[in-house]
Order: structure tokens, then sequence, then C-alpha cells
């Protein structure tokens, strides 16, 4: 089957591939561009361990296929550290001991991140309705609550 | 699989007509892809229609009514405050759907194709009276939403046809919808039973009722009867009780491990009395 070439761009840089038709977002971020972080948990939209943005919209990458990424401006979970600096979140997240096994982790950043660009000051009812696609099958929902809680306080107080 | 992306509804149409296999439409691709992986159904021919001019858009007619692309996704109605100060109910079914994610691609138009009877965007499209503009190799016709959906996972379209459009009717005076849903949790879940209250008043009275249940039925279910006993009342307990008996008779569920016959004709009575009084709240202008 022929493939098709994707021009796209990722975390601010141009990006392109070849792909199946058939393969998802998630497999070309994965398998073509080497972006391991994004997860694929259950591939059917349930559990968020694949969540990204694509302009600017939280999506599940396993929902949507490579080819619609043509055009389109895909961030990921790569795209959240500033070189070694990481984001609040991603500190907050350290500091809560809010991961065990990590793979629902790049998820939950990303879908939380992209909360807080909406809202910087949700309330934890809204914050677990916004997560309430993100399973986390180790931890317990509790410390990455807290933890999202924390960083949201703290990017309030910097900005 | 041959992937398309048509400019036109034309193109869309002619590619499916001409196409010999599997065909599927690709707007959020929330039922399509989950299919696609599971290798229930492979399209030999899968056309995006996304890239069609309008398909994005909400759009508010000269008549007060709404004009909603058929890509548009959950969480764009969800943000478009006139669209919820108008279709509180028609919204807030939509909205029900899946999670965050889900909400940023699914649409209305993939709910009512994919055709289960719990989707919960589907009862309140057909309280409120939604129709469709159909394409097809014939040209173009327009019909209800009720008209679409057959059974489980089948539709009234035929081949080549692809929904090009939704109509939302006027708002209009005094009029008020809301949708509610029966599930074991608060969210991510799918409706053991689902009820759709659309409804208009003259003064304290009600004047018009639309009931529809959904998850009751091999397809979501307009209940005339329900309305019926809606229509002249101010949801006293006398109506009420009449509406709840009236939904529960309309009721021919299955029993699975969401829900047993015996609960689920219960739930839809009990929904449709509080669904009706949400409704006759938000006609009476009460906050959404």
């Amino acid at each position: 089957m022929s493939k098709i070439h994707v021009t796209t761009t990722v975390n601010g840089d141009a990006a392109e591939f070849l792909c199946d038709p058939r393969e998802t977002l998630l497999d070309c971020l994965r398998d073509r561009l080497h972006l391991t972080g994004a997860k694929e948990g259950c591939g059917t939209g349930d559990c968020g361990a694949c969540s990204v943005t694509v302009d600017g919209r939280l999506v599940c990458s396993c929902l949507m296929l490579g080819v619609e990424a043509e055009g389109r401006e895909i961030t990921t979970i790569e795209g959240m550290a500033e070189g070694e600096q990481l984001h609040p979140l991603q500190r907050k997240f350290i500091e809560h001991a809010a991961l065990q096994c990590g793979v629902c982790t790049p998820g939950i950043l990303v879908a939380s991140k992209a909360l807080l660009e909406r809202n910087p000051d949700p309330s934890e009812e809204e914050l677990r309705y916004w997560l309430a696609g993100n399973l986390c099958r180790c931890t317990g929902y509790d410390k990455i609550i807290r933890a999202v809680m924390d960083a949201a306080a703290e990017m309030r107080e910097a900005s | 699989m041959r992937y398309h992306r048509p400019a036109s509804f034309e193109d869309a149409v002619a590619i499916a007509e001409a196409a010999t296999g599997v065909t599927r439409f690709l707007a959020g691709g929330t039922d399509v892809l989950v299919q696609l992986r599971a290798d229930l159904v492979e399209p030999d021919d899968l056309i995006d229609i996304k890239h069609i001019p309008g398909v994005k858009a909400i759009t508010r007619r000269d008549d007060g009514g709404w004009d909603l692309g058929v890509a548009v996704a959950g969480a764009e109605m969800s943000e478009h405050a006139a669209l919820c100060a108008d279709w509180p109910g028609l919204v807030e079914g939509m909205d029900l759907v899946g999670s965050t994610q889900v909400q940023g691609r699914a649409t209305l138009v993939g709910n009512l194709c994919n055709a289960s009877p719990a989707a919960d965007s589907v009862p309140g499209m057909i309280a409120a009276g939604v129709e469709v503009t159909v394409c097809g190799p014939q040209g173009e016709r327009r019909i209800a939403v009720e008209e679409i959906p057959t059974g489980p996972g089948r539709t009234s379209l035929t081949r080549g046809e692809v929904i090009a459009a939704l109509h939302v009717p006027p708002r209009g005076e005094n009029g008020g919808d809301a949708y509610l849903r029966f599930i074991p949790r608060t969210e991510m879940d799918i409706a053991v039973v689902g009820c759709a209250v659309n409804l208009r008043l003259d003064g304290d009275r009600i004047s018009e009722a639309r009931v529809v249940l959904g998850a009751v039925a091999p397809t979501a279910r307009l209940v005339p009867d329900a309305g019926a006993a809606l229509v002249g009342s101010r949801l006293e307990d006398a109506a009420l009780d009449a509406l709840a008996a009236a939904a529960s008779a309309a009721c021919s569920p299955i029993d699975d491990k969401r829900g047993t016959i015996a609960f689920r004709t219960e739930v839809a009575g009990v929904l449709a009395r509080r669904a009706a009084k949400i409704a006759y709240g938000r006609a009476k202008g009460a906050e959404t």
C-alpha cells in the first residue's frame, strides 16, 4: 500500500513523515518521529495516555489518523520542558510523588496544561472532571490532583 | 484503505457512490477509529469530510435558528455561549459523550450515525426538532433526525449518502430543554437510560412539549403521550405522574450488564420527571 507524505508542526518545529493511512497520529509520533512520550494504553480513547493537543485542542492521538495531522500544530509532552527547565506541572508531579509507573503521566501532564491554559484557577471538581478521561492504575488520583492544584497556584503567583 | 479528502459534499458523494467496498465517512473519528483499530470495520475507502468549507461553522440563521457544520466538535458547542443559552439541553447531551479528549473531536452527526441506542446527543436533537440535510447521488433532501437511526448500528442512509449539515429550529420565546441520563457513576460511561424534554410555556402553563427517551429501545424514541401529558399543565403532581407513566409505558429495553428491563423502565419515568422540571425552569428563565 502506498504511503502518504504528511507535513505538520510538532512542538513548534516543522516535521514530516511518510505513513500508511491506517496509522494513528500516536503511531506516527512514536514510530515515525520517535517521540515516545505519548503512550498507547487502550487504543480506544478511554485512558488518555496518548493525549496531545492539535491546534490547541486536547485530543487522544490514538483516535486521530496520522494523515489528519497535515498542516496542523501538534504539541506533545516532549514540548513541555524548556531545555533542562521543567514545567511547573512536571516539577510539582515529582514533589508530590504524583506518579509511580509513569505510563499515564505524559497524558495527564498534557491534559492538565491544556486546562490551566483555559482556566488558570480551576476548582478541584473542575479539574477532576477535566481529567476524567485520564486513567491512572497505580497512584490513585489524589496526589495527581494535589500536584496540579499546587502547580496552578504557583503559576498564578508567577504570572 | 484509501484515504480521501474531498473539497465538497458533491465530491464526497461521488467517491462514496463509486466505491465498491466498505466506505466510511470521517469527521471526529472517535467511533470509526475504534472500529478500525479493533479490526471490526476496515474501510476500503475512508472519506475525510473535514476539508469541506463550512463543516466547522456554528451559524445563527436569520430566523433565529442554528446551522451546525458536521465536523463541529462537542467542545466547540459547549464553548459557544449563545448556542448554550438557546439550547442547553441539546448541548449538555453532546457534552456527556466521552472525555475532554473525546469532546475535542466527537461530533453530533457521528454520534447520530454510529446509531447506538444509548447515544447521549440524540434524544436532545429529536426533542429540539433538529433536521439534517442529506447529500446523495439523487441530490439533497432534508429530514428529521429521528428518521436517521433505524436500529443498533444501522441508519436509513443509503449508498453514497452523507449528512451535510444540521439545522436547529429557532428557540423562540418561553422555551426550555434539558437532557439527563442515568449512569452508575458521574462521568465516562454509557447511558443506562437517557431522557430529553423540550417544552414551551404560555404564561405558567406548558403549551408544547416533546419528550424523547434513549437506551430503552433499539433507537431513541419520541414519546408523544409523554409530551401530551405535560401540555396544559404547570407540572402539577398529576401531570408529572402521567408523564412518568407514559415514559415508562414507551420503553422496550433489553436486559444487559448495565441495567435490567424493570430498572430501565422505572428510571425512564424518574428521569422524565426530573428533565421536565429542569426544562420548565429554563423556560422560566432559570440559569442553565
